[in-house]
């Protein structure tokens, strides 16, 4: 019994999950200690919508990751689903047909991305940062290039998804939580995203399992657009504005988060739970930073300062194997974890 | 051997120890190599051949223990200190710039130059006097990934005889070479023992120990177990002293009952490598395929399977006559391919074993479309013990296993599959002489189960020793079928090189 107990105890400390957690709960400690207000229920507001549209581009990121690839068009494609949207609810198209529209391009877009990368055989990283020029090209011409106010044009029905509030939590993060929870159940048990993992780890090994390889991609990368069109639409519903601008560089933030959540670059290992955790640290950490009145322009340098550190103790980790990763050291959770390997 | 090498001694190596985390790779190993002598190094996979090589290399630092190189103490830090030292390490898996030129790659970090300027016209005709001395038929200015494999060792070797080594280390160099290849290759080791340089020579093929080494070093589990004359033993001695115990037979027994009933039969395929190929498998037979490299065995297989594209022929497996689109119908059919190369198309290397066991037949572990992790661990777990692997636990990922029972899982993966034939390329490739009988026996009596099967193999003595027939290939056609006592080492070379049996 005491055995199982420490088993699981080892098995959890081990998790790249819980040391980001922890992370975060020491962030979230120091913070609140220099400055209360930290903990505010406007202030957790403001991370939890930040950390909404993000996250959902984070967790296409974890996909594409995961297959082995990367999608750089997270941006683009949510600009370019954002103005149709926009533009034919200004033409005074039901904002749910419009939505119908949205939707079916952000699917052209993810067929095409799936097919030039498997059936042609491009690779991901070319294919998907022209897409990125592609989509937020095709949402300068049709605004031409100024960002088209839709405020007046939306029924209070489409804007409260993403500024309505359920019981004092905004409706955008609990779509946010929803869509994590789903990816992360179908992540963890279901068939066809097994097979995603059996690609990213080993292409040819998943071809010669019987796995269709090429339908599996394909497959990845229409979720991912999809997920972007929905961070899109939901993008127009809380700004009330139809941008070409929106979300530019989302893809550099996604991928941070989906790697400081433990997603592997080179395909095979990672999960949801590490990304969202991963998202939420950067957020926090940001809004840390203006609680504690650094310059905003501090923002992008820390989270670099962040990424480089995670995927540096990783790699060292990786290199010792079987030794306990820095993070646990600096946290004095080492030597618990080694006394429980001991008594096994 | 005609010149008896002097008794200097070049390389020693006392007590030498190295602990990693967890693992005591050596236990006070010794190693003695002698002026001009080709030294053989044996041992299981996991016997700590590779640790000690890369100790003597200079990769990494012995935990405990001394060495001495030509007289003097020698504890290299890097592999630059070994190489200054006149050690020469030519790694399994070559390491050269693929997209230079065979000259830049020998010269590569000592090009010669005037002022800033690289001298091209020196740099060639220095590199093609050194390929000339190892009798190379090619030009210095080839870019390396043009040159076949064994050019491309013979541009490693080069690069290490350039430097004067002393001793040259050769990590399983004829892994994956032909035997035309292998037999220059030995030559040139001899001429370079004539000329006073020693070869550490490591491999898991006893002919080829037994042919160019004159001494043999075996280690088992990290720790020394024997050094012998080449010359006053046999392939049993060392055999012996690497498993540390008798094998008995070294093959099972060739099948008893072989029933006329045709299992599968393929009549006349076609496809990219291979053409106009029939065959028949038998119920209760092992059918071997053999030929040279590049015969097209292979490709005959993944053709057979639907991976790759066939251009015409039938396959009719148990007399119905079967049409594959893609590979997932050959396997739903019941039957099945292993590869020949484990780790770029075999495994899922950091997945776990649960999860590259039910990785070719999700449909048995899952309901609906969800995976029940409980089904899973099951079929794991069966497997595991059906097939005796050795595993510290079904959750840890599959590259903490040795070769051997990496591959014991992809049979186990398959079987899982239920097949009613199973084709293996190069079943034992890579695999230490223990579990290589592991394996062979269960081939066998997988056979007896009344499952088909099928092997492909380079070795020679593993087609005669497994197989109840063997079909040989030439060229992408079919060059005859071996049967019984006809099964010997030269009708098959004979019938691979495309000569006719007399």
């Amino acid at each position: 019994m005491k055995n199982k107990v420490k088993q699981i105890a080892r098995k959890i400390l081990h998790q790249r999950e819980i040391t980001v957690f922890l992370i975060i709960l020491l962030v979230v400690a120091v913070t609140t200690i220099i400055q209360p207000k930290f903990l505010n229920t406007n202030n957790l507001r403001s991370i939890a919508l930040s950390v909404s549209v993000d996250g959902l581009f984070a967790i296409g990121l974890t996909m594409a990751l995961i297959l082995g690839g990367i999608e750089l068009s997270v941006g683009g494609v949510s600009a370019m689903t954002c103005v149709i949207a926009g533009y034919l609810a200004l033409q005074g198209v039901n904002i749910w047909v419009a939505c119908l529209a949205s939707i079916a391009s952000g699917l052209i877009v993810g067929i095409f991305n799936g097919f030039m990368i498997s059936k042609i055989g491009l690779p991901p990283f070319i294919v998907t940062l022209s897409m990125e020029n592609l989509a937020r090209g095709m949402a300068y011409i049709i605004t031409t290039g100024s960002p088209l106010s839709v405020s007046g044009h939306l029924p209070k029905s489409f804007r409260f998804f993403a500024t309505g509030y359920v019981f004092g939590v905004p409706v955008l993060f609990i779509i946010f939580v929803v869509i994590s929870a789903i990816t992360f159940v179908f992540m963890k048990y279901s068939k066809m995203c097994r097979n995603m993992f059996y690609v990213g780890s080993n292409e040819n090994a998943a071809r010669l399992s019987g796995i269709n390889v090429d339908r599996v991609k394909i497959g990845v990368y229409v979720i991912i657009a999809l997920i972007s069109t929905i961070a899109g639409l939901l993008s127009l519903g809380r700004f009330n504005v139809a941008t070409p601008e929106l979300s530019k560089g989302a893809e550099t933030t996604a991928i941070s988060a989906a790697v400081i959540g433990g997603t592997s670059m080179t395909g095979g290992v990672g999960g949801v739970l590490g990304t969202v955790l991963g998202i939420f640290l950067l957020k926090i950490v940001n809004s840390a930073l203006v609680m504690m009145n650094v310059s905003v322009y501090w923002q992008e340098f820390v989270q670099g300062a962040i990424l480089v550190l995670a995927v540096t103790i990783d790699y060292l980790n990786q290199r010792r194997k079987g030794r306990t990763s820095y993070f646990m050291k600096f946290l004095g959770l080492d030597k618990v974890v080694r006394k429980t390997v001991e008594t096994d | 051997m005609d010149n008896t090498p002097d008794n200097t001694i070049l390389l020693e190596v006392k007590n030498l120890t190295k602990v990693f985390p967890g693992t005591c790779a050596l236990n006070r190993v010794s190693l003695e190599v002698r002026r001009g002598e080709v030294h053989g190094l044996c041992g299981e996979n996991g016997a700590g051949k590779s640790t000690l090589m890369n100790i003597i290399g200079g990769v990494f630092p012995p935990t405990e223990g001394t060495m001495k190189f030509d007289g003097k103490p020698f504890s290299p830090k890097s592999p630059k200190d070994a190489q200054d030292a006149g050690i020469g390490f030519v790694h399994q898996e070559l390491c050269l710039c693929p997209h230079l030129s065979a000259a830049e790659n020998i010269f590569i970090g000592r090009l010669p130059s005037k002022g800033d300027r690289i001298d091209f016209k020196k740099l060639y005709a220095d590199a093609d006097a050194v390929l000339q001395t190892l009798d190379a038929n090619f030009s210095s200015k080839t870019p390396v990934n043009k040159l076949t494999v064994s050019e491309q060792q013979l541009v490693e070797i080069a690069r290490s005889v350039s430097l004067n080594c002393k001793l040259l280390i050769l990590d399983e160099p004829t892994s994956s070479l032909t035997d035309r290849e292998v037999t220059k290759l030995f030559q040139l080791v001899r001429d370079l023992k004539k000329k006073g340089i020693s070869t550490l020579f490591i491999s898991h093929r006893m002919k080829e120990i037994f042919e160019i080494c004159d001494r043999v070093t075996v280690l088992k589990d990290g720790c020394y177990v024997d050094c012998m004359n080449i010359s006053e033993i046999t392939h049993d001695d060392v055999i012996r002293a690497m498993v540390g115990r008798d094998l008995g037979n070294l093959y099972p027994e060739k099948s008893s009952k072989i029933e006329e009933e045709p299992i599968l039969k393929v009549e006349n395929l076609s496809g990219n490598g291979f053409e106009n190929v029939s065959f028949t498998l038998k119920k209760g037979e092992i059918l071997g395929f053999a030929g040279l490299v590049g015969a097209g065995r292979s490709e005959l297989m993944r053709g057979l399977c639907a991976i790759d594209p066939v251009t015409g022929g039938e396959i009719y497996l148990y007399g119905e006559k079967q049409k594959f689109k893609r590979y997932r119908d050959a396997v739903k059919k019941g039957i099945c391919y292993l590869t020949e190369d484990r780790k770029n198309s075999g495994l899922f290397l950091q997945m776990s074993i649960s999860e590259n066991i039910s990785s070719a037949n999700l449909e048995a572990v899952s309901r609906r479309s969800w995976i029940i992790k409980r089904l899973e661990i099951k079929l794991a777990e069966e497997y595991v013990k059906k097939l005796s692997i050795k595993i510290p636990g079904l959750s840890y990922p599959i590259n903490n296993l040795s070769g051997g029972n990496q591959q014991k899982c992809l049979i186990g993966k398959w079987l899982s599959t239920k097949p009613k034939v199973i084709i293996m390329d190069e079943p034992t490739r890579g695999i230490d002489v223990g579990a290589k009988c592991e394996i062979h026996n269960l081939l066998r009596s997988l056979c007896e189960q009344g499952v088909g099967v099928i092997i492909v193999s380079s070795e020679l003595p593993e087609v005669i020793g497994v197989a109840d027939r063997v079909a040989v290939m030439h060229e992408g056609k079919l060059a005859g079928f071996l049967q019984g006592e006809q099964v010997t080492e030269e009708n098959i070379m004979t019938l691979a090189s495309g000569a006719s049996l007399s």
